[in-house]
């Protein structure tokens, strides 16, 4: 059975800094969101915490792209993260979560699943 | 076709390196191989068996692994010892049972030499080749204080090692007048035995001991043929090898004089189906007691096993190069200079301890051998020259003399021929390697994995490297000097780039010369150039993106996230009210506080949130940016001059505080640090600094491109007794010449390294104005100092910077992952998160 989502408003289309990331506290935990203003779609959003430094540092890191595909480098030991997929690029068997996003008029919206974490949502 | 049977007697290092060789050849597939070892061990480095004692383990010595005879179907019966050989029967003995063979190698090694000594037997009297044996050591050390070696050669030096190794005591005792007689001349042996005395260890030539018996202050006590007497609470018998040949003496094989097992060329022994290779061996009247020829029978009889008709065993080199008790010991072909009409350069430096000698052919033009005490820097060059006769420099004594202005002729990786010896231990010649290579080999990592070369003794290591780049250099295999994916220029070619088409913007630039969207290596590099070009913010919004996480939050960040703070303390130079702000704001947000090396104060564990509000109180007190999350200058370090010291000639802290101020937030391909002394004292460390400055009696010497960190260098006279003007000038002018055409991520020192002409040409260009850009360095300095702003300062006071500063932009809650305990009164991150 697929999870129960939800479409939060999670913030304002102006928190976003293009080329560059942002930080949003979900139902689900940290997320980080990342404006690329050249592409289409331009917003990605995937998990802030970064599994191979233990912190909650992603949104953090310096945007860019590896053989085309939109990154972000964790700002601690420099991994790669695809913003498309979550997967690690130097291993393979790490992975964070995505989100969808979406901007809804000034505000901008993430797919949240709802039945973890939802009590700290409180 | 049943397989025939090929038995093994012996796994050392010979043995195995001989399965090593014959297991992937085609007669392989024809032989059911049996291996019998004495030891209940596999086969491990007997070479640096001091290793156990600092800390190596078997599993860290052996040479192959159990999984290797086994994927390989070697059949292998450790801790099983032969007994006997029956060459009618064609089978071999051992306490388990019969094992016929078709052939049969003997690889038994030797035994320690232990003299005829009255006394000899008694418990604490040991010997030094197994791992056993070293057990039996430390088991025999345990709690007492001294321990003697009998035997001044290599292997007993290696003992003495141990015993120092274990705490023990160390002394030498040797039977001839010096130390390693067989490798080393007198003078030689003198040097050696004066810096291991140095070193704590005691020594003794021309002793022989004629009795043991039991000590009155310790175990034992060794009485001398002079009626002198050492008391002793162990003895360690190393006084050379003995071949281990009684398997051969009972089966009736052809046996050498004094001992060792008779074989050919091809490692065959009188019974042309029994054949035997390393120090259990005599070739022509020989035993060779080191592993290389060791190795080099193993292979001879692999292929003469194969039926190769051309192999055979011609002697073997029998140079050394060592490190005993932490000096360098080499000893090169005919090292005593027994050719005839040889003639000896001699060099001798009793103050450091350094001799070297070489011996050259009649005619001047050959080096015939050689020995170094105390420096082994000349022992791969002097090797090369011998093993392959190459002519020798018309002053052959620059290659020993230490390395003199303008530096010694060194042999190139060029100047070997094809059939150059590289790696001893595996035969890899020059030739194999440039083999390995054509055959698409493309790093050194590669050609040792193909090759096998310096996997051994490992004492080619440095000659290997240098030869494997020159070759691929040769081929034209050359690091690349783009950037990174999205830019095919180095960063001085970006910077031109930028400069000349007067460029603003990162996005501008990849645009026009680079393709993509960027990534963490472009975008900061692009950043600092931008920063040294135009000088704008950081945080104006088009350099934002372009940042690294320290320079976006212009902290530094640490492993969990959270920041450090560095304020800008000038010279180091800190009034008692400001100390008491730093005091405030640290207990007030509970940073973790620690003084750095540079003469200021780090701040740990500021929350991004927390970094705004902090920043605001600091300025208050009147602190600014330290810089110390930046590529820029760090701290200009200082001591306390004229104004306090003694020898101070000059005010090193107000030109520190000048300095600092000026140069202060200057972006640079790496960080800058700096440092004024007052005298020649040198307090400040000024000559470990990218820019360095010493007070003279007339005015001030410049030390340029020193370093500390991985790579330590000191920093190189510059110029001397300049006034303040000409200082500033001249520090202008490197500065910005660095910042214009350093690379990314390079150092004043390796930038100035890989300047053509080096430190000369950075002197004319700077000194002299070889270029003409003197005057402009100077303006562009000049217009850099006069945009500075505190980045800090800025930032505070512009809400919209300010909003980057939160954790969360939709929520107010602290980062739950960081958890902190608390250490010596003050908190840190826990380690492991949890």
């Amino acid at each position: 059975m697929k999870p129960r989502t939800q479409w939060d408003i999670v913030c304002n289309v102006s928190d976003l800094v293009p080329d560059s990331g942002i930080a949003v506290w979900t139902r689900n935990g940290p997320v980080g969101l990342f404006y690329l203003p050249d592409r289409l779609p331009a917003l990605f959003a995937i998990g802030h915490f970064d599994p191979c430094s233990g912190a909650d540092v992603l949104a953090r890191g310096i945007t860019g792209d590896v053989k085309g595909e939109p990154v972000v480098a964790s700002p601690i030991y420099k991994q790669h993260f695809s913003l498309l997929t979550g997967q690690c690029l130097e291993d393979e068997d790490i992975r964070v979560p995505v989100f969808r996003a979406l901007v809804d008029g000034e505000q901008v919206r993430l797919e949240i699943p709802v039945a973890n974490r939802s009590e700290e949502a409180a | 076709m049943s397989k025939k049977t090929l038995i093994v007697i012996g796994n050392g290092m010979v043995g195995h390196h001989f399965l090593e060789q014959f297991a992937d050849t085609p007669a392989a597939a024809e032989y059911q191989v049996i291996v019998f070892g004495e030891e209940p061990l596999l086969a491990y480095d007997r070479v640096h068996l001091s290793e156990y004692f600092g800390g190596s383990t078997h599993s860290d010595l052996a040479l192959g692994t159990l999984d290797w005879y086994s994927e390989k179907a070697i059949d292998l019966h450790l801790d099983e010892q032969v007994t006997g050989i029956d060459r009618a029967l064609k089978q071999v003995t051992t306490l388990q049972g019969n094992y016929p063979y078709d052939e049969l190698v003997l690889a038994t090694g030797s035994y320690p030499f232990v003299p005829p000594i009255e006394g000899n037997d008694q418990p604490h009297c040991l010997v030094y080749r197994t791992l056993a044996d070293l057990d039996a050591i430390k088991a025999s050390a345990e709690g007492v204080k001294s321990g003697v070696v009998v035997g001044g050669g290599l292997l007993g030096l290696e003992a003495a090692n141990a015993l120092k190794q274990l705490g023990l005591e160390a002394q030498v005792v040797e039977f001839a007048p010096r130390l390693m007689p067989v490798q080393l001349d007198a003078d030689g042996g003198a040097v050696l035995k004066r810096k291991i005395m140095e070193l704590g260890v005691q020594v003794h030539t021309e002793k022989a001991t004629t009795a043991i018996v039991p000590g009155e202050e310790a175990r034992l006590r060794m009485n001398f043929s002079d009626d002198s007497h050492l008391e002793t609470d162990l003895i360690v018998f190393s006084a050379g090898i003995r071949p281990q040949d009684t398997l051969g003496r009972s089966a009736e094989l052809e046996i050498g004089e004094r001992g060792g097992i008779v074989v050919d060329n091809r490692c065959a022994t009188s019974d042309p189906h029994i054949h035997a290779i390393g120090e259990c061996a005599l070739w022509e009247q020989r035993i060779f007691g080191l592993v290389a020829p060791g190795y080099t029978m193993a292979r001879t009889l692999a292929a003469c096993l194969n039926d190769d008709p051309e192999a055979a065993f011609t002697g073997a080199d029998m140079s050394t190069k060592l490190k005993l008790l932490g000096v360098d010991v080499g000893s090169i072909g005919d090292a005593h200079g027994q050719t005839e009409g040889a003639r000896n350069i001699r060099f001798n430096d009793e103050a450091a301890g350094h001799y070297s000698r070489m011996v050259i052919s009649a005619d001047g033009k050959k080096l015939l051998g050689a020995i170094l005490v105390g420096d082994n820097g000349p022992y791969d060059t002097l090797l090369q020259y011998a093993l392959n006769e190459i002519e020798l420099p018309e002053h052959p004594e620059t290659l020993i003399l230490p390395e003199s202005e303008g530096g010694a002729p060194a042999l190139g990786p060029d100047a070997l021929p094809n059939t150059a010896a590289i790696c001893s231990c595996h035969n890899v010649s020059k030739g194999d390697i440039c083999g390995v290579i054509d055959a698409g080999c493309g790093d050194l990592a590669g050609v040792k994995a193909e090759t096998k070369a310096s996997t051994g003794c490992g004492g080619c290591a440095a000659l290997l490297k240098s030869v494997v780049e020159n070759e691929l250099e040769k081929r034209g295999v050359e690091v690349s000097k783009d950037l990174c994916e999205h830019f095919p220029y180095s960063r001085q070619e970006l910077f031109h780039l930028v400069k000349v088409n007067g460029i603003r913007t990162f996005n501008t630039l990849i645009k026009s010369h680079g393709k993509g969207r960027g990534c963490e290596i472009c975008k900061p590099t692009v950043a600092s150039i931008l920063a040294t070009c135009w000088n704008e913010h950081i945080l104006a919004t088009d350099h934002v993106p372009l940042q690294d996480t320290n320079d976006t939050f212009m902290a530094n960040m640490q492993k969990n996230g959270t920041y450090s703070i560095v304020p800008r303390i000038p010279g180091g130079e800190v009034t008692p009210d400001k100390l008491i702000v730093l005091g405030q704001v640290a207990k007030e947000y509970n940073l973790y506080t620690k003084i750095t090396g540079g003469q200021r104060v780090d701040l740990f564990g500021a929350t991004l949130s927390e970094l705004p509000e902090i920043w605001e109180k600091l300025i208050a007190a009147g602190f600014e940016t330290g810089h110390a999350y930046g590529k820029s200058l760090r701290t200009v370090k200082s001591c306390v001059g004229n104004t306090w010291c003694r020898y101070g000639v000059q005010d090193s802290v107000a030109m520190a505080i000048f300095l600092e101020d000026r140069y202060k937030g200057l972006r640079s391909p790496h960080k800058i640090k700096m440092a004024v002394s007052g005298c020649t004292r040198e307090c400040a460390e000024a000559q470990s600094k990218d820019i360095g400055v010493i007070a003279t009696e007339n005015g001030w010497n410049l030390y340029v491109c020193g370093n500390g960190g991985m790579r330590p260098r000191h920093a190189d006279l510059f110029a001397t007794d300049l006034s303040d003007q000409e200082l500033i000038s001249a520090i202008d002018r490197v500065l910005m010449f660095y910042v214009r055409t350093g690379d990314r991520l390079q150092r004043t020192s390796v930038w100035m390294e890989n300047l053509e002409g080096g430190l000369d040409y950075l002197k004319q260009v700077v000194l002299e104005d070889s270029l003409g850009i003197g005057q402009e360095l100077e303006d562009h300095m000049e217009g850099l100092v006069g945009t500075y702003q505190c980045e800090w300062k800025t930032a505070v006071e512009d809400p919209e910077k300010r909003k980057r500063f939160r954790e969360f932009v939709n929520d107010e809650r602290k980062d739950p992952v960081q958890q902190w305990t608390e250490e010596r009164g003050q908190r840190r991150p826990v380690t492991e998160p949890a």
